[in-house]
């Protein structure tokens, strides 16, 4: 009885999103209720609630508390960063490869010491990257294995609840550091962008723009127009002016990165659904209540928490390359530590346990964010974006005083009243 | 002569009489379903659990009394791998498990019910019977499988013998006190393990409720392994089984209640001295 409920709510909450998502915010945008910057702010709040999807799932479901989703969601935002950067325009040189240093790299080029800028290459990491596919690929598979190899050692030898906390909160700080340094050749503090389009032909077909040169003069032989910063050569940089493909500060193109975020956030809620349905979720319960008993049934509960931990990771991870191209800069400020408690906070106030609430508390705390860190004038008290952090604590105490399980609470009392039958 | 006499009346004599070879520990072990070797194990130099040797044969149903902090707790957290041993060996069904951890052990098929009743609060009766089913213990199968018709009857017909059935989609943490013995007791049963270590099933039970699980478990020793540990007296002798008195960490004495209720040692180590 009560799982067939929980497959009605679910399937209420789903439907619910797939409306409100793709036909009344596209129709509200298409009568000039929404203005394409508050798309592209909706666009970058789902993928904060794929985020809180993942870790409603460790968290709420397994009990493990994870301080560094947000590490998770760089090393994805920053894999589509690096391939954003190489199809970034054409600001940059070209280095003795044939391939070219992209701007947000090239001025702040960490040179050795008798370097000139003649010298600076591509860094072998970055030129995986060049591909959009495989980009993707990366994006995903990277995190995963990050989380798998953390997950075995830290689970294996049974880390357990504040001790993990501790471990990964340090293991956000650390990945922080690392991504601030200017050696690491990810362009230090500054973060990549100078983002100019996505998805040209040459980061489809092509695995490096010396191909892609090629491929393009000899699909153009005879064109007197390939000269096209004149220089008096053909080369990798008119290759760049011509390496288009869709802005990403074109209207369509943003209304299209909205659209692939909620087609995503869909995806995901029906990942998480399915897996907290199937036997997998009531072992992931059963840790969550009582891990020691679950070893005497000849369960093995650290795989599972690894498969929890990964699948967050991953999630963390898509949403960190759809947050990029909606952002067009990614920084090492988003890896703070500070990112990640907030994800703990999105899925406290939503409803912690509850996949709807994850979403819920995402969109609903950074929509509250995005309104209260702009100055308002009520006539008799002005508010001031400094109150933000006052505002947030004083909600957070509000919400785990009064709605224990969140805001998904109070929506969940409001469904109650009207008659079940309407489903 | 009187050597022969026992080799007949109990092989463990036998045992005493020598430090035995490895040929010899094998042979011992295969003949105990539960064999154990010089086990002990200390806690900042306290000795929980010292036993030279001791073995359950197949299809026993064995009692274990001692008073508090005997150790009897402690010997089935060493067999089922909850804690490590000191020194010495575990054995079951011929192989050795001393070093393997719980849920090794537990797939061999040795089955722990500890003292509280250990049950998952935010599952329901029927999850908890789903997750003690046996063979479906990696990650994959759990996230793919469902559970078979077979397996769902079976599940059912346990619930409805222990008396759960109307309970079967409550969650857990709603259950009774002697609901969740029993549901424990009963995720025990459908794990279908070869031994079975029951620790206290009758504590905090109502005499009726003892009376049912005393039933249920007798029931039980007709095609398992048991290894029962219990205080309650009354419970013991409706078990009217062979009873292993633990004191001190070591094996006092062995044989049915009324010789040990006539045991001197037994009697000083109960009232104290």
């Amino acid at each position: 009885m009560i799982e067939e409920a929980k497959i009605i709510k679910s399937k209420r909450i789903f439907s619910f999103l797939c409306i409100l998502g793709l036909v009344v915010v596209p129709a509200m945008y298409y009568l000039g209720v929404l203005s394409i910057g508050d798309i592209n702010m909706l666009g970058r709040f789902i993928t904060f609630a794929i985020v809180a999807l993942g870790l409603d799932l460790l968290w709420g479901y397994v009990g493990i508390l994870s301080l560094c989703q947000f590490t998770f969601f760089c090393l994805g935002g920053y894999a589509m960063g690096i391939h954003l950067a190489h199809h970034g325009g054409p600001e940059g040189i070209i280095d003795s490869n044939g391939w070219k240093i992209p701007a947000c790299l090239f001025v702040v080029y960490p040179y050795e010491v008798g370097e000139s800028s003649g010298d600076a290459l591509v860094p072998g990491f970055w030129k995986p990257f060049w591909n959009l596919p495989i980009t993707i690929f990366l994006g995903l598979l990277i995190p995963g294995l990050v989380s798998l190899i953390l997950g075995y050692f830290v689970f294996k030898s049974k880390v357990r609840g504040v001790y993990f906390a501790i471990l990964t909160q340090a293991i956000a700080v650390a990945a922080w550091l690392v991504f601030c340094r200017n050696d690491v050749k990810l362009c230090g503090t500054n973060g990549l962008t100078r983002f100019d389009v996505i998805a040209p032909h040459g980061s489809i077909f092509t695995l490096n723009p010396v191909d892609a040169t090629k491929g393009w003069i000899e699909s153009n032989t005879g064109g007197s127009n390939l000269d096209l910063n004149k220089d008096g050569a053909v080369d990798q940089l008119d290759y760049s002016i011509a390496d288009v493909g869709y802005s990403l500060s074109a209207p369509e193109v943003q209304v299209s990165l909205y659209i692939i975020s909620v087609l995503c956030l869909l995806g995901a809620y029906l990942l998480c659904r399915w897996i907290v349905i199937s036997r997998l979720g009531k072992v992931l319960v059963a840790i969550r209540d009582d891990e020691p008993t679950l070893s005497f049934f000849g369960y093995k509960p650290y795989t599972f928490k690894i498969f929890a931990f990964c699948v967050a990771a991953m999630l963390a991870a898509l949403a960190g390359l759809l947050y990029v191209p909606q952002m067009k800069i990614v920084t090492p400020s988003n890896m703070e530590a500070v990112r990640s408690v907030l994800v703990v906070v999105w899925v406290a106030v939503g409803g912690r346990g509850s996949l709807g609430g994850a979403i819920l508390g995402a969109l609903s705390v950074n929509l509250i964010y995005n309104y209260l860190t702009s100055e308002h004038d009520y006539g008799f008290f002005t508010w001031s974006p400094d109150y933000w952090p006052i505002f947030l604590g004083i909600m957070f105490v509000v919400v785990v005083l009064f709605l224990p399980n969140g805001l998904i609470e109070l929506v969940d009392r409001f469904i109650k009243k009207k008659p079940i039958s309407k489903t | 002569m009187n050597t022969e006499e026992n080799r007949t009346t109990d092989p463990l004599l036998v045992y005493k009489d020598s430090r035995p070879s490895q040929v010899q520990l094998e042979f011992w072990s295969s003949r105990y379903v539960l064999f154990v070797e010089n086990l002990s194990v200390s806690f900042d130099g306290f000795k929980a659990v010292d036993i030279p040797h001791y073995g359950v044969k197949h299809g026993e149903l064995r009692v274990i009394i001692g008073p508090n902090g005997a150790g009897k707790s402690t010997f089935c957290d060493l067999v089922s791998g909850k804690t490590k041993a000191s020194t010495g060996k575990v054995f079951f069904d011929s192989r050795e498990i001393s070093s393997l951890d719980e849920s090794e052990i537990a797939l061999l098929g040795i089955g722990r019910k500890f003292q509280t009743p250990t049950v998952f609060d935010s599952l329901s009766t029927y999850e908890n019977m789903l997750l003690a089913l046996p063979g479906n213990q990696g990650w994959k199968k759990n996230l793919f499988d469902r559970e078979t018709k077979n397996e769902r009857e079976q599940i059912l017909e346990i619930l409805s013998k222990v008396g759960l059935l109307e309970q079967r989609n409550e969650l857990a943490k709603s259950l009774s006190h002697g609901q969740r013995q029993w549901l424990a007791i009963s995720a025990l049963i459908i794990s279908k393990p070869k031994l079975l270590l029951v620790d206290e099933p009758a504590a905090g039970l109502t005499d009726q409720e003892t009376e049912q699980t005393a039933d249920l478990l007798l029931e039980l020793a007709n095609d398992h392994t048991l290894v029962v540990i219990e205080h309650d007296m009354d419970f013991v002798r409706r078990l009217n089984s062979t009873v292993t008195v633990l004191n001190e960490g070591k094996v006092l004495a062995e044989g049915c209640l009324e010789e040990m209720e006539k045991n001197e040692q037994v009697m000083e180590a109960y009232l104290g001295r």
